[in-house]
């Protein structure tokens, strides 16, 4: 069996990242924010299970887990945070949030 | 072991029940009175009294009837407390039970002549509902003169002493609401207030005699301090009675703690016969007597009880023949009368003194009634005639069928515009002999009592006041008996005045007679004052015999002139001729005076221009109330209100308080420490450093936009920073 | 359990029990909080009942005590200790008496936020029985200062227009001498090593000259508390100021705390400092005396006069306590019923009438008894009460204590009394006045002004009346047979005479 070198799941997961971060920085919209953070997580979760297959250790895969839980965690919080965003400002976009402004 | 034994001998079980009766009466009356009708308010007072008087009876034949024994009878623990054992027990022996039957005998009569009396004051005065109230405290009265007299010891009798003056203090304003005329006025009131106060002057006396004596003897117990008398230093006895003799003053009306007496006579006539002539005011007399063994161990302090009641004769007996009204004549003659008691025991001559206390009583409470009966006689003329002119009238005359209280109404309010009409002034009276003959009598017996005519009561115990001064203290004597010839002079005055002569007023023309109820127990009265004599008569000495098994008589030592040796079994011939003459000769003037030219209406004096100015000094009581004002009052009121307004207000409680303790801590927390120490040295700082750091941050404040992407940057670069740091590294 | 069954205990703090279902009581609900209220007061004169019979008369020394420690650190040795004898007993039974007729005082005065009213009175009745019961001084103090904070509230929420002012004067002025106290008990526990007052009177060995520090100290408290001539300037404006319920028990408890401050610390703890002490507590006690009366005299407030009248009647106790003698001391402490007994009769009176006519000036009155004669003849007892009448209580005690002061080896001259004495004329004078401008004479203006706006003056009611007859009775009771009073007390005052070094 041949095994892909773990460099490879790097640089993927690298460029997922990059993709994430850009996502985070360019977009407007909150919902498309909310992804690229998802896109970072799994991009990281994948280094993560490369580097666990790598040296053969399973804590990387327990790991994963905690994050994918924690994820979905958020998922619901932060969904919600926006759900309720949207009912007082009608808009998601999160240039318009800026209460916080010093 | 011995009292218990002998307690059951006779009635003097009885003796708390002198107390209980009238508190008996006056509860019934007080809880049920507004169910009761007048009638029977009166009977049960007068048979509360009238029980105590039985009572008394039963006391002194006990007495008696145990040889002259006296008797303690333990009720009650009072004060116990260390040293100090008082305890509520009654004591009868002669000198007591002779008071009580005094008391309780003429009190009875003025209850009974009251019930007439007040049936027609309360309705003169439009308060109908106060005649329960009369006689609550009528009996209250009695109650407390029965703990005074009956008391064994001085703080027992203190308590009566006081208690009589609170009766005294309502009774007088009982009226509280008007003047004695019946206008809206403080005067009652004001009398009522005064009587009181200058009794508790007295009071203090009374108290500090008492604490002196605790002090000295240990007990307050009449037996205790007597037996003790000899082991103790004359210069304590002298301070005890005379302070003593300060109460005596205040209660007995001597000088110079009279004043509260005429001004007394605010109260309705049966009480100053019953209070303020009869029994509360003899209580001086009888607490000297009581203490003689005090007094007879004291020459000194003798003396001058016997110069203060002399001068008093004298004094007030001046005063009494320049007054126009007719209780205020009698009012001052009580006064100068118990001058006569309170020399006379000042003297030693105890019994004298309590003779003619006795004697007083009846012909005094029979002048005071009859001028009632007058008076009302006056008010009854006066409202015949404010009927009569509402016939006349037609307006009014609806009214006055509507019934008494309209019409009484009616007269009020006619007073209240009109001229006041004063039933009791005397320039207001005459002729009243065709009117009212029943009380004319009356008033004529007791007119002659009073001034010494043989041979009615007064007589017999003056005469022996007088022989007693004569040989002992002839300055007294001289004072006596110049008192004695104004007082048959005054009293001439007055029968002139109010009974011949022409009415000047026509009220006078039609007074009526009063009622039976109210005439019958001045019968009585006047029979005691024509027989009361009978008590001592020379030779037989009953009442000495009598009150000899309680207060020890003092024979005066040394050599008296000769005709004052003379004796007729203890009557001088001399003494009683000299003062039957000087008050005889004094009617004489009197008639010259005022009888023979009856005043005619509107005329002033006929003395009045002969003497002047000592005239115009009787007529103003020389301005003792004045006096007593000017120095005593205004000054105690402006005291007062100085302390109250400037020392405690303005000074204490605004200047030291308000300006100096708070207004000082103000400056410090506010001028020193808040605008100096605080706001410019510490709150300046630290508004400096508060000011420096919000410039510093509101150029920091430009990074925070707001926007999450720019900050997700932030952290973007610092993560790219870190990086290359640690891979550069 | 055992703890809180002790009597006193159970004395002291069942108010609390009260206070608790106050709580629970809707605002609104104004007579559920009346009455529970009035039940746990009578509930708490009961217990006081219940104590008084289980109280030893013939037994001198402190009874029924319930001793547990409480901060025991650093040395220090402060106990919970509660007893009581026979100095106390009188005092405690008025507490237990008075505080249930005041607050049946309060059911038609009180209208506003009756829930806080009631409780703050029932935290009081906690505060002054423990004074009077505490046998530790530290537990003292906590109650002593206690007591403040309800009557405070009750004058600033409940008073006249003044009332933020009188309640500020009245608690700065009573703090300002605690804190010198409070110094002085510090003192005490550490140099004997307790806060024990039984004990430290035992020990009885505090040097001569530091006693008298601690006498001043002590005094500086107990004198404002009285107050003493001349420290008596918050008490017109408390009084004034307070609401009928709150005057009485200020002048009927409160004042009492400070008369009994000195019997029960000052006299027996520094023994020798008090009797060098007792001439001149005599004569600001006799200047008291004849100040308060001629100022009262002088004033247009009836409330003010009675105020004063306090002034001179609580000197009268002063200087019984410092006669130092039993007659003296044993008058004292009757007077100090008696004073709660007619001067919170006084008060109850001026407020019942206060709340009909709402104005206390003597000038606007005049002729009452005419219109309301049961009311009339009442004040008129208990103005006789109040002046010293034989047969009524103050002559009781007031006879007691001059006779005590005329004769005491400690303050060593006849003329103190004397003096006093005097003051038996000048109550009659502002006594009288003050009945006579209210209830004598014509008839005042106000009940023409009351007239105008549709009211007439009415004679008490039943709740009135069922207020003011139990002290009616002890004014007579005392006054005629006051022998249980004494008989009470007799044994812990020769108790306490013995203990005094009296020249």
């Amino acid at each position: 069996m041949i095994s892909v070198p773990v460099n490879y799941y790097i640089i993927l997961s690298a460029i997922l990242f990059t993709i994430g971060v850009t996502g985070v920085l360019i977009r407007r919209n909150a919902l498309i924010i909310f992804m690229s953070i998802e896109l970072m997580l799994n991009a990281s979760n994948l280094a993560i299970v490369a580097f666990s297959s790598a040296i053969k250790s399973f804590s990387g895969q327990i790991f994963v887990f905690f994050v994918i839980a924690v994820a979905a965690a958020e998922v619901a919080v932060g969904l919600a945070l926006i759900v309720e965003i949207f009912k007082s400002k009608r808009s998601i976009d999160v240039d318009q949030m800026s209460s916080l402004k010093g | 072991m011995h009292l218990s034994e002998t307690v059951n001998i006779g009635f003097f079980f009885l003796a708390p029940w002198l107390v209980f009766f009238p508190v008996i009466g006056l509860l019934i009356n007080m809880i049920f009175g507004h169910r009761f009708s007048e009638t029977v308010i009166g009977i049960v007072a007068s048979l509360a009294s009238g029980a105590a008087f039985v009572v008394s009876v039963l006391l002194a034949w006990s007495v008696a009837a145990g040889g002259g024994e006296a008797m303690s009878v333990p009720f009650a623990q009072w004060i116990h407390i260390g040293a100090l054992n008082l305890d509520w027990t009654f004591r009868v022996d002669s000198l007591s039970a002779t008071m009580m039957l005094v008391v309780s005998g003429v009190g009875t009569l003025i209850h009974i002549y009251a019930i007439g009396y007040m049936h027609e004051d309360v309705r003169f005065k439009n308060d109908v509902g106060r005649f329960q109230r009369f006689f609550i405290f009528l009996n209250l009265f009695i109650a407390a003169m029965m703990i005074l007299v009956s008391g064994d010891s001085y703080m027992m009798l203190f308590v009566g002493w006081e208690g009589v003056g609170l009766c005294s203090f309502l009774l007088i304003g009982f009226w509280y609401e008007m003047d004695t005329l019946g206008r809206s006025s403080w005067a009652n009131s004001n009398a009522a207030k005064k009587a009181f106060i200058v009794n508790r002057v007295g009071d203090f006396g009374f108290l500090i005699a008492g604490f002196i004596m605790f002090y000295a003897f240990g007990s307050f117990q009449f037996d205790e301090v007597f037996k003790q008398v000899h082991n103790i230093a004359p210069a304590t006895i002298v301070a005890i009675t005379l302070f003593m003799l300060v109460g005596v003053a205040g209660k007995s009306a001597q000088l110079p703690l009279y004043v509260w007496l005429p001004d007394a006579m605010a109260g309705p006539t049966p009480v100053s016969a019953l209070i303020h002539a009869a029994t509360m005011v003899t209580a001086g007399v009888y607490l000297v007597t009581r203490s003689a063994p005090l007094y007879s161990a004291v020459p000194q302090a003798q003396n001058i009880v016997a110069m203060v009641g002399a001068v008093t004769a004298l004094f007030a007996a001046t005063i009494a023949a320049g007054q126009y009204d007719i209780k205020k004549v009698l009012a001052y003659s009580t006064i100068s009368q118990l001058g006569f008691m309170v020399a006379a025991v000042g003297m030693g001559a105890y019994v004298a003194g309590m003779f003619h206390l006795i004697t007083h009583a009846f012909f005094k409470a029979l002048l005071f009634l009859s001028a009632g009966s007058v008076i009302l006689g006056m008010e009854r003329g006066h409202h015949h005639l404010a009927h009569a002119h509402g016939h006349d009238d037609h307006k009014t005359k609806q009214k006055f069928k509507k019934g008494k209280h309209a019409e009484s109404k009616e007269e009020h309010h006619e007073e209240e515009h009109g001229e006041v009409f004063d039933p009791g002034d005397m320039r207001n009276m005459g002729g009243l002999r065709k009117t009212m003959p029943v009380t004319f009598w009356l008033y004529m017996i007791g007119t002659l009592a009073l001034a010494g005519i043989f041979p009615f009561a007064g007589f017999w115990s003056k005469d022996e006041i007088l022989l007693d001064a004569a040989k002992a203290y002839p300055v007294a004597y001289y004072l006596l008996a110049v008192a004695a010839f104004f007082t048959a002079f005054y009293m001439g005055r007055q029968i002139w005045m109010v009974f011949f002569g022409e009415a000047r007023h026509a009220a006078a023309a039609h007074a009526e007679e009063s009622p039976r109820v109210m005439t019958v127990p001045l019968m009585v009265l006047a029979a005691l004052s024509v027989l009361g004599g009978a008590l001592n008569l020379p030779g037989v000495h009953t009442l000495t015999n009598w009150l000899e098994h309680t207060v020890t008589l003092v024979e005066h030592e040394g050599q008296v002139a000769s005709w004052l040796d003379v004796s007729w079994g203890g009557l001088n011939p001399y003494v009683a001729l000299l003062s039957t003459v000087l008050a005889l000769l004094a009617i004489y003037f009197s008639w010259l005076i005022y009888g023979r030219n009856p005043l005619k209406a509107g005329q002033i004096d006929p003395l009045k221009k002969p003497l002047g100015a000592i005239f115009t000094g009787m007529e103003n009581k020389w301005y003792v109330d004045e006096i007593y004002q000017a120095i005593i009052l205004t000054p105690y009121t402006k005291i007062s209100y100085f302390l109250a307004d400037v020392i405690d207000w303005k000074f204490w409680h605004d200047f030291v308080h308000e300006t100096v303790i708070a207004g000082t801590y103000n400056w410090i927390s506010n001028i020193a420490l808040n605008d100096y120490a605080d706001q410019k040295g510490i709150d300046a700082f630290a508004n400096w450093l508060g000011t420096a750091t919000q410039s510093f941050s509101a150029t920091l404040r430009k990074v925070q936009n707001g926007f999450v992407r720019s900050y997700a940057l932030s952290v973007l670069l610092g993560v790219v920073f870190i990086i290359g740091y640690l891979i550069l590294k | 359990m055992e703890f809180l069954l002790q009597p006193l205990t159970l004395l002291t703090f069942f108010p609390f029990v009260g206070i608790l279902i106050l709580l629970f009581i809707p605002s609104d609900n104004k007579t559920a909080l009346r009455w529970t209220a009035l039940g746990t007061a009578l509930v708490t004169f009961g217990i006081s009942i219940w104590v008084l019979t289980m109280f030893t008369a013939s037994n001198p020394s402190l009874q029924l005590v319930a001793k547990y420690d409480w901060i025991t650190v650093a040395g220090w040795n402060i106990q919970y200790h509660l007893g009581i004898d026979g100095l106390s007993i009188l005092l405690v039974l008025l507490t237990g008496f008075l505080t249930p007729i005041s607050i049946l005082s309060t059911w038609t005065a009180v209208e506003e936020r009756v829930k806080d009213f009631m409780i703050f009175f029932l935290l009081l009745e906690v505060g002054m029985l423990g004074v009077f019961l505490a046998q530790d001084l530290f537990l003292f103090y906590i109650f002593w200062e206690f007591t403040l904070v309800p009557m405070y509230f009750l004058i600033g929420i409940f008073g006249g227009p003044r009332r933020i002012y009188a309640a500020v004067k009245f608690f700065l002025y009573t703090m300002a001498g605690s804190i010198l106290m409070l110094l002085a008990i510090l003192w005490l526990g550490i140099y004997g090593q307790t806060f024990s007052v039984p004990d430290l009177i035992a020990q009885h060995n505090i040097p001569v000259n530091i006693q008298w520090w601690l006498f001043l100290a002590f005094t500086a408290a107990f004198a404002i508390k009285v107050p003493m001539w001349p420290l008596h300037s918050w008490l017109p404006d408390a009084h004034v100021e307070a609401p009928t319920a709150g005057s009485v028990i200020l002048a009927g408890v409160l004042l009492k705390m400070g008369t009994y401050g000195f019997l029960r610390f000052n006299l027996p703890m520094f023994p020798e400092a008090a009797v060098k002490a007792a001439p001149w507590i005599a004569l600001f006690a006799t200047i008291g005396i004849i100040y308060g009366a001629a100022v009262s005299y002088a004033q247009a407030d009836v409330k003010k006069l009675v105020a004063y009248s306090s002034v001179s009647h609580l000197g009268f106790v002063m200087l019984g306590l410092f006669a130092m003698n039993k007659e003296g001391i044993a008058g004292a402490i009757l007077q100090m019923i008696n004073h709660g007994l007619s001067t919170g009769a006084l008060f109850l009176l001026v407020g019942m009438i206060y709340e009909q006519t709402h104005t206390r000036e003597i000038k606007v009155y005049g002729g009452l008894w005419k219109i309301t004669p049961i009311f009339g003849s009442i004040m008129l007892i208990v103005s006789l009460s109040s002046m010293g009448l034989p047969g009524l209580n103050g002559f009781v005690g007031e006879f007691t204590i001059l006779l005590g002061a005329f004769g005491s080896k400690a303050i060593g001259n006849a003329w103190f009394a004397a003096i006093s004495a005097l003051g038996v004329i000048m109550a009659a004078v502002y006594i009288l006045y003050m009945f006579q401008k209210m209830f004598l004479g014509p008839e005042g203006s106000i009940v023409e002004e009351m007239k105008k706006h549709g009211h007439a003056l009415r004679d008490l009611n039943a709740r009135e009346l069922i207020t003011i007859i139990p002290l009616l009775i002890f004014i007579f009771w005392i006054g005629l047979y006051p022998a249980p009073f004494f008989n009470l007390m007799a044994p812990a005052v020769s108790n306490l005479v013995a203990m005094l070094p009296i020249p």
